[in-house]
């Protein structure tokens, strides 16, 4: 594109019909997503064929089709490893994964972990359904205990993963949440993930219409989302509620929320969030929150810059190559021992 | 002090090296052969080790053996039985003593031969000799452990690292015996030790004391020698295995691309040395990723070949089980990708550490869905080169994933090498779509190949999805029609077969007709070839016919099946390659000759069965 092009949400629609249910929450994230992108491209300078979605299986992993950006769509559970090949092999590109709960946490579980660990350069936005929707409703890694789906008729027996907690425990340094009703956090949040060099974990709650209708709709209605999420930036204290008179405060090792106003706590005594902070701790502990004991935390949770694998594959063949005494491929075949026939 | 003794000139001969896997036989045998090739004799080598690391000491299972054959002239397999056979321990001559032929010599390290060695392996008596009925052989027991302690007490080494020196005092004694130069080893030494001159001093020492003490005593009455060769072509050689040579080969094809080499795999015996070799190679510029897992390895490269680079992975038999989804994926995406697998015994874990060649079937055909691939094998340890070269010049150009087979036997085994020059090699031209072309259209393709073009990431203009799911025959986008499914399916197959008007012909040694038709495919090469040229000798009339294109065949194959009386397929398998013929060419009657023991043919056992085969037994 020319120099100074804005992009806008239309040229990142491809021309293919959406064929999500109507009513699924993916319709807001794609929404999202188009209204993001403008966004990173003008804050780094990205043009379009920078940008390549990748998916492995689901409903969410038709997405890439719905891109006018290269696209790639995998094989079940494997598009964080397709997706770390991509941006070896080329460093400079944009790389976003789309998966789901099943996706990336069971069948997935290993390469989701492992591309966290290495903390190479990709944007991963989990859509978080807790429920199989393309198999029609059985139950998933997020699924609540006691789940009633097709395969657990009289309920679960097994504990579901927490996203947040999978990624800190695999040292990740990059987690977010957000729902997919809230377009505008979603944008604000996949803004600061671009921004971010690493593997940015973004999971998004996301209501599957058909097979798992309001699993999130104690926390995400629009009558109690202000009392039953908070929403955290970096920075900022740790207040929610419709009156804003409600925080988060460190008592012992645990979080607490309190009243500002009530039993002596003022807003001095309300944490102020840093995403940026190492230690991994309070970030784990708001990770974890859950209504109704506490508001559930949406927002960029965890922001820490470290080294990235991309980058350090590409520095240590760059720094190999400069006092290389083999050049080419004859050089190769010439070195070590060899001896001539006369 | 050895003047009586004579010196006998001999075309070829064949030496084992034993003992437990932590007595460094493989290090003494690669040395000897280096040394020989170094001399200018043909030299192919075979080790044989156990999957354990470290098995328990002094127990069969914990042997590890390395046989290296030498010639004058061209060598073309390690030798079915041994001349001579170094055994550091009684295990390592229980389980060695019957490849040594008749009459042999076996060199034991007699300090090792007490109550509890032979206990411990096994024996029931004071005397291993009688009860392994080797009477007739000449059984020389050295005190290697004891001679060696002696030739290093001066030395300043501890007695641990002493001890571990007698390898190379039972090296020295096959040196005196075969009338090798030393300086190549010392040299090695040179190297090897260079910031630790006491351990080169001593290598030094105890290597020379060995040779002379061969030569002291009487039991050796006779010395060999094995005249360099004179009808070696011209040229600088080196010694290289099978995975150095397929590492290696991927690197040229790189080069030949101007694309960058990526390889994402996982460590699996025998092929990690593949990953290995390449991870060595960031001079190059080649990128490793050593992933999670075997689906990890294939996937990354399946990421990396969209986005433009050169992608191979590298794996064995269970490795390759766990890929076949992802090689699907790379079917129907039609990206260029390499998957070499180093076939080993199976099924599941299998024999790990031992060669076979029953990945046949599953390299054809394990996969789900009409899913046609290239396959191809390569047949020594240095046409492995070659043939991972020829593999990314198919993927590239052809757009296909392609499986290069190579197996445990080519893999370990060496030979010396006459280094190509790259400029003898083919250019690779993939057809790679240049930035900002209107109206791509990502599964439009070339007539000849039928291959679809190639659009990386980052390159404007060229945005495109492609993906698992069954593809439009033009545009590329997800299709259900029934009409498009037939279409594609065909066009893939189709893609696959063309791959035909670009292989050589088939060729035949030997001649164009005859009473029987020996086939081969992949590493058995060296064993068939050996085993016709000896029938050949007596006046037999047999030819061989050996296989590297398994998929698609060459397009002579029916032609020169029809020349003879006989057909006589041999593979380390239960005859998936005799079936695959029988498929394609029903018109011929197949015998098979099929060994799964982990071991690669005797010449032997082959001659015997064309024989049989010829007399209609």
């Amino acid at each position: 594109m020319a120099e100074n092009y804005k992009y806008t949400p239309q040229d990142f629609k491809s021309d293919q019909e959406v064929k999500w249910c109507p009513g699924c929450g993916d319709h807001a994230i794609l929404s999202a997503v188009q209204r993001a992108l403008p966004e990173v491209s003008n804050a780094l300078n990205y043009d379009i064929e920078r940008y390549v979605f990748v998916s492995g299986i689901g409903c969410s992993s038709r997405f890439p089709y719905y891109m006018k950006t290269f696209g790639f769509h995998g094989i079940h559970g494997r598009a964080s490893a397709i997706a770390t090949g991509v941006k070896v092999a080329n460093p400079k590109l944009s790389v976003w994964q789309i998966t789901g709960d099943g996706d990336a946490l069971a069948i997935g579980g290993n390469h989701f972990i492992h591309a966290i660990r290495r903390n190479i350069d990709i944007n991963i936005l989990l859509f978080n359904n807790e429920i199989y929707g393309l198999t029609k409703g059985q139950y998933s890694p997020t699924s609540k205990l006691g789940a009633i789906t097709k395969t657990s008729p009289f309920g679960t027996v097994e504990h579901p993963f927490r996203p947040g907690e999978l990624v800190i425990g695999a040292q990740g340094k990059f987690f977010a949440r957000s729902i997919d009703v809230d377009v505008k956090l979603t944008t604000e949040i996949m803004v600061e993930a671009a921004k971010h060099d690493g593997t940015s974990v973004i999971e998004i709650l996301q209501n599957c219409v058909i097979y798992n209708d309001k699993t999130h709709s104690a926390i995400t209605d629009k009558e109690n989302r202000e009392d039953r999420t908070i929403v955290i930036r970096h920075g900022e204290k740790m207040v929610f509620g419709k009156n804003r008179d409600k925080g988060l405060i460190l008592s012992g090792i645990s979080l607490k929320v309190v009243t500002i106003g009530e039993g002596g706590f003022s807003m001095d005594d309300i944490l102020t969030h840093d995403a940026f902070a190492p230690n991994p701790g309070v970030h784990m502990m708001l990770a974890n929150m859950e209504y109704p004991e506490y508001p559930v935390a949406l927002g960029v949770i965890r922001n820490v810059k470290d080294s990235t694998y991309d980058d350090n594959v590409r520095d240590q063949v760059l720094d190999v190559m400069k006092t290389a005494k083999i050049k080419s491929v004859d050089d190769l075949l010439h070195s070590g021992e060899t001896w001539e026939v006369k | 002090m050895s003047k009586q003794k004579q010196v006998l000139e001999l075309d070829h001969v064949v030496v084992r090296f034993s003992g437990d896997s932590g007595d460094g036989m493989q290090l003494t045998g690669t040395l000897f052969s280096d040394a020989s090739a170094l001399f200018g004799n043909s030299v192919c080598t075979f080790p044989d080790y156990p999957s354990e690391i470290r098995a328990p000491q002094g127990t069969v299972s914990g042997v590890s053996g390395f046989q290296v054959s030498i010639g004058t002239k061209k060598v073309n397999t390690p030798g079915d039985y041994c001349d001579v056979l170094i055994a550091m321990n009684p295990a390592a001559l229980r389980a060695n003593a019957k490849w040594v032929k008749a009459g042999g010599m076996i060199i034991v390290d007699a300090d090792t031969f007490n109550e509890k060695g032979l206990q411990r392996a096994g024996f029931k008596t004071d005397n291993p000799i009688e009860e392994l009925k080797l009477e007739d052989y000449k059984v020389i027991f050295a005190d290697i452990t004891n001679l060696t302690k002696e030739s290093l007490k001066d030395s300043g080494l501890d007695m641990k690292s002493i001890v571990r020196c007698k390898n190379m005092f039972a090296l020295g004694m096959v040196y005196y015996i075969f009338d090798r130069p030393l300086n190549y080893t010392e040299h090695y030494y040179e190297v090897k030790f260079k910031k630790k001159p006491e351990v080169i001093e001593a290598n030094k020492k105890v290597l020379k004391d060995g040779y002379n003490y061969a030569g002291n005593i009487q039991a050796i009455a006779n010395t060999y020698t094995i005249p360099s060769s004179t009808t070696i072509p011209k040229g600088t050689y080196r010694n290289v295995n099978g995975n150095t040579a397929t590492a290696w080969g991927f690197i040229a094809a790189s080069e030949k691309s101007g694309l960058p080499l990526f390889c994402g795999s996982y460590p699996i015996t025998p092929a990690t040395e593949v990953l290995i070799e390449l991870a060595k190679r960031k001079d190059l510029g080649v990128k490793t990723l050593q992933a999670e897992d075997e689906i990890a390895g294939i996937c990354t490269s399946i990421g990396a070949a969209y986005a433009g680079n050169f992608a191979v992975t590298s794996t064995s038999g269970p490795g390759l089980s766990l890929k076949s989804e992802a090689m699907g994926l790379a079917v129907m995406t039609e990206l260029p990708l390499v998957i070499v697998n180093v076939q080993r015994g199976g099924p599941s874990t299998g024999l790990p550490t031992k060669t076979e060649q029953s990945d046949l079937f599953q390299a054809l055909y394990g996969r789900n869905g009409e899913c046609p691939m290239v396959v191809i094998a390569a047949s020594t340890p240095s046409n492995c080169f070659d043939f991972a070269f020829t593999a990314g010049k198919i993927a590239m150009e052809h757009m296909t994933p392609v499986v290069l087979l190579t197996d445990g036997y080519i893999a370990n085994g060496t030979e010396p090498w006459k280094i190509p020059s790259m400029k003898d090699f083919p250019a690779i031209n993939p057809p790679i779509v240049p930035e900002g072309t209107e109206g791509y259209m990502p599964y439009a393709r070339d007539e000849k190949r039928l291959a679809r073009s190639w659009a990386f990431p980052g390159k404007k203009g060229l945005e495109h999805r492609v993906g698992g799911l069954e593809k439009d025959f033009i545009k590329g986008s997800v299709s259900h029609d029934p009409i498009n499914h037939q279409k594609m399916t065909d066009i893939r197959a189709a893609k696959v077969e063309r791959v035909k008007e670009f292989i050589p012909e088939q060729d035949v040694f030997g001649d164009k007709e005859g009473d029987l038709l020996v086939i081969g495919w992949g590493g058995t090469y060296g064993h068939l070839l050996t085993a016709v040229q000896k029938i050949r000798e007596e006046g037999k009339s047999v030819s061989l016919c050996h296989f590297n294109y398994i998929n698609p065949l060459p397009k002579n194959v029916k032609e020169i099946f029809g020349h003879y009386k006989k057909i006589l397929v041999c593979e380390l398998n239960m005859g998936q390659f005799a079936n695959y013929l029988r498929m394609n060419f029903q018109e011929f009657n197949y015998n098979q000759f099929n060994k799964v023991q982990g071991l690669p043919f005797t010449v032997v056992e082959l001659v015997d069965k064309f024989n049989k085969v010829l007399e209609g037994k």
